[in-house]
């Protein structure tokens, strides 16, 4: 009986202790109805942010190419490490491993990371080879992570590194046709949503958000063989002459598209470690210096225009000096009474200077001011110069004199060449690009089509044997272009013996296709003057652009041909 | 009136005789619910240990020789077990001194002793001394006990708890107070004397808190109360957990794909905080199911306590089943922060040796009352 009654309350107890039981239960189930029912979005979102991350995706910059196709500026895919500085500076133990791997020190992790303590993202080095971004992960550092980007590379070097430019690290353009057309060439980086780890790394890839767009390619006027050609003869002259600095820029004469400019000295932009960036100016858009004698065919359009003279008019250029107020103006030597046409091939100062007085001063200013001096040529080239070209209310005679020979004013070598454009279009100036173009360029009609052609048939002489830019002929075709010395102008005057040596010309000057202006920069040695120095590289470039281009000659003599294929046999005539 | 009884028992014994396995003592319903609840384990496991196949052969050998060792127990008759109880408690006692003397020397917390082929917890020997030993004591006079006899189990209660509770590890000292607790209430012990006692542990709680709780301990309850203070630190776990366990959403994240979990958010995910591994890849159905296995098994405990022909057999079937439940209560407890983070495994889901074998014994014991019931009567 007393058993029974143990019994029975052993079963009232444990009844009691089953009601417990029962409650704390319906507690639990509560809990997780409570967490997964009415916490869920919570705590997903809580989870969601934890481990899911957007991150941009880098778009792929558009390639440039030269008129032919070719590359000129690729995007390679390259690797950048960076860390979450919380959990890296855990792993401190393994930093010498990681920094040993990169070639970085310690210390400089250090730098880079403890300063940036409550960061979440510090770059530790920017576009490492997918190779070694493999050895770099395969260390398994916590907080360690890569991030795929493109890295600019350059193939054409320095030879194209003006022209191009170069992108920064985050491959947005910041110096010259990079910079110019950047919006066109970058496209737009898209987004991922990634899963993440606990230690930051990038385990899975969800969902593109959105598209990368990649950048779009961009085809330059420039011709690779050109640009290269260009720039050997360049720097050989700058070397030879020990010059500062030069700069060359060959347009074509039908569309006005740069085909080729180069600068010295250059640098390569694929390596521009400890480079200043003055190197960086592309000086033949960027730099002016005044013309000199190359403006000298605007005066005498200028005056042909003006009906006071003709090609064959007679301008007294005796003793070889001419006073203007207080000023002298001086010819290398007495050339006495010359035509037009030899103050152009003599390049006489004074012959230049009468005619520009002789005109009205509108007509002098309007003869220059209409080939686009003191205006930028709108090739749309970051951080071109407009050159300076002003007219004071009371014009002075020496002032207009000495305009007349290329000084009082300053203009870029592209500026030059584009004026140039004038003589060998029969009249037109035509706009300059570095975009390719299909279309028919006409340009606007700024001088009289035979005052042009007369200009350019005086050219042709300064090319002659007693002209002064005999070293530009080119064997085979005949050559229109005006050479230029100028005194450097330095603090209270000109300097003596600083100048700058320049030839502007085009062949063939029978149906110019080619424009081309070279600039030497203080050339050192002796020789200094224009046809020495500049008129050369001009007379190589364009035999070699010429054959390049397959354009026929227009200077054969029949007799010299027949020779010289007799020569060739090994016949002796 | 016993010819009669013995003819009535005539009928059910012949049936078991002509089963396949006529002299295996085993309680079908509860090894089928163990097996699921082993199977469902070792399967979040794989997914739990980041598809260890190492993992889960491992654990799948003890999950082996915890049922073989269930199975073996569940053979003994009640009273063998009865018999052994107080000598078990004082192998346990003695394990328990030799742990704290070579704490002492090895100078940090000390639960294991290494035996050379074998390293194990003697505490875990002690989950189940100590409700043996007190169902033992109590059930050596009539119920309810004296107060001298409740003075003397307390003190056989105690006195391990604490031993335990120094290692330190606060999980198992709790789970062993517990089962004591459960065969004290059991046997009998006067309402107003549990009201009384609880009372007390109200009242001495800023003593515990100030003298017997360790930093970790006080920093892990603290965390409990407020999981924002240190979600990086001390409240990480309980942040984490919760976070995996709300987004497994109704129908879960699926097997193998809990982001919380293989991201390595989680952490202790397949020891203590399996079960939020479970919920984020089986969300809340998953949850459902799995809490039913429990219940069953716990029901079926209980039954067993209540069709019990001795004292001993009620008071520790009672117990066991009763221990159970707080392994599942506080792990799921705690796991979903509604309860401080005590190291306390989900029972035969968590990955861990000792304790498996240690819940199985148990259930060994529960099996073999249950089926020695009959022959009892004769």
């Amino acid at each position: 009986m007393s058993k029974q009654g143990n019994k029975s309350a052993y079963t009232f107890r444990l009844v009691v202790v089953i009601t417990g039981v029962v409650a704390s239960a319906l507690v639990l189930l509560w809990r997780g109805v409570d967490l997964h029912v009415f916490n869920k979005d919570f705590l997903q979102n809580q989870g969601d942010a934890r481990y899911l991350r957007v991150l941009p995706v880098a778009a792929h910059r558009g390639m440039v190419r030269d008129r032919q196709g070719e590359p000129l500026a690729i995007s390679t895919p390259v690797d950048s490490v960076w860390v979450q500085p919380e959990d890296f500076i855990d792993a401190h133990d393994q930093w010498t491993h990681l920094a040993s791997i990169l070639g970085m020190k310690v210390s400089h992790l250090q730098q880079l990371v403890l300063p940036r303590k409550d960061k979440e993202f510090v770059y530790i080095k920017r576009h490492i080879a997918p190779d070694l971004a493999k050895k770099v992960m395969a260390l398994n550092i916590p907080g360690v992570s890569l991030q795929r980007e493109y890295h600019r590379y350059y193939p054409t070097g320095e030879v194209t590194a003006h022209v191009l430019g170069f992108t920064n690290v985050d491959d947005i353009g910041q110096e010259g046709i990079e910079l110019a057309y950047n919006d066109w060439l970058q496209g737009t980086s898209g987004s991922q949503r990634v899963l993440k780890d606990r230690l930051g790394r990038v385990v899975k890839h969800i969902e593109l958000l959105s598209e990368p767009n990649p950048g779009q390619d961009l085809l330059l006027s420039i011709d690779r063989r050109l640009q290269y050609l260009t720039y050997r003869e360049l720097k050989r002259a700058v070397l030879k002459h020990k010059a500062r600095s030069g700069s060359a820029v060959v347009l074509d004469a039908k569309s006005g598209e740069v085909l080729a400019m180069v600068n010295q000295p250059s640098y390569n932009p694929n390596n521009r470690g400890q480079l200043r960036s003055s190197a960086y100016r592309n000086r033949a858009v960027t730099d002016v210096f005044e013309p000199g004698s190359t403006v000298k065919p605007l005066t005498v359009a200028a005056a042909l225009a003006s009906g006071k003279y003709k090609e064959k008019t007679l301008i007294n250029t005796t003793p070889g000096t001419f006073r203007v107020g207080r000023h002298t103006i001086r010819d290398i030597r007495n050339y006495g009474m010359i035509s037009v046409s030899k103050v152009l091939q003599k390049s006489s100062n004074i012959g230049a200077s009468k005619m520009a007085l002789a005109l009205s001063e509108d007509r002098l200013w309007n003869g220059y001011s209409k080939v686009g001096f003191g205006e930028s040529t709108g090739s749309g080239f970051p951080g071109e110069a407009s050159g300076v070209f002003t007219r004071s209310r009371n014009w002075r005679e020496i002032e207009r004199a000495t305009l007349a020979y290329g000084y009082g004013l300053s203009v870029t070598p592209l500026q030059l060449a584009r004026a140039y454009t004038v003589f060998a279009t029969d009249g037109r100036l035509l706009p300059v690009s570095f975009q390719k173009t299909d279309e028919v360029v006409t340009g606007e009609q700024v001088i009289k089509t035979s005052i042009s052609k007369s200009v350019r048939g005086m050219l042709e002489t300064v090319i002659e044997k007693e002209g002064t830019g005999s070293k530009a002929a080119v064997p085979g075709y005949r050559v229109a272009g005006k050479t230029g010395t100028m005194k450097k102008a330095s603090a209270g005057g000109y300097s003596d013996d600083r100048y700058i040596s320049v030839f502007a010309g085009m062949v063939p000057a029978s149906d110019p296709r080619l424009v081309m202006v070279v600039m030497v920069n203080e050339p050192s040695s002796d020789v200094y003057y224009g046809g020495e120095v500049a008129a050369p590289v001009f007379s190589k470039v364009m035999a070699g652009a010429l054959r390049l281009m397959d354009i026929p000659p227009d200077n054969i003599d029949e007799q010299k041909i027949h020779m010289a294929v007799l020569n060739n046999m090994g016949v002796r005539p | 009136m016993a010819m009669q009884q013995s003819q009535i028992m005539d009928a059910p014994q012949s049936r078991v005789r002509r089963s396949r396995f006529p002299k295996l003592h085993i309680d079908w319903a509860l090894f089928i619910a163990l097996l699921l609840l082993a199977g469902v384990g070792l399967f979040v496991l794989y997914s739990a240990g980041d598809k260890s196949m190492e993992l889960v052969s491992r654990q799948g050998m003890r999950v082996l020789i915890a049922f073989l060792v269930m199975i073996a127990i569940a053979q003994f008759s009640p009273y063998s077990i009865q018999f052994w109880s107080p000598m078990l408690f004082g192998l346990g006692l003695l394990l328990l001194f030799a742990v704290l003397l070579m704490g002492e020397i090895g100078k940090g917390a000390q639960r294991w002793l290494d035996l050379g082929f074998v390293t194990f917890q003697p505490s875990e020997i002690m989950k189940l001394a100590v409700p043996m030993m007190l169902a033992w004591y109590l059930a050596d006079a009539p119920l309810p006990p004296s107060k001298g006899r409740l003075t003397i189990a307390a003190l056989a209660l105690i006195i391990p708890t604490l031993m335990v509770a120094k290692q330190p590890d606060l999980g198992t000292s709790l789970l062993i107070a517990s089962s004591g607790v459960f065969v004290l209430i059991l046997a009998g012990l006067s309402w107003r004397f549990m009201g009384t006692v609880l009372i007390l542990i109200a009242a001495s709680t800023p003593v515990v808190w100030n003298y017997l709780l360790h930093d970790y301990q006080r920093q892990r309850v603290l965390t409990f109360i407020n999981p924002g203070i240190d979600p990086l630190g001390a409240g990480y776990h309980i942040n984490q957990s919760t976070i995996a366990i709300g987004s497994g959403g109704l129908y879960g994240k699926g097997w193998l794909n809990g982001t919380q979990s293989h991201l390595d958010f989680l952490p202790e995910r397949s020891t203590d905080f399996v079960f939020a591994v479970f919920s984020e890849e089986f969300g809340f159905l998953g949850i459902l199911i799995l809490l039913s296995l429990y219940a069953f098994i716990i029901t079926r405990g209980l039954i067993i306590a209540m069709q019990a022909q001795s004292t001993f057999g009620r008071l520790i079937a009672g117990s066991i089943t009763l221990t159970f439940f707080v392994y599942v209560f506080v792990n799921i407890g705690m796991v979903s922060g509604i309860l401080p983070v005590v190291g306390v495994p989900l029972p035969l889901v968590s990955y861990g040796g000792t304790s498996i074998v240690t819940l199985m014994a148990g259930f060994g014991i529960l099996m073999s009352i249950q089926t020695h019931r009959k022959l009892m009567a004769n």
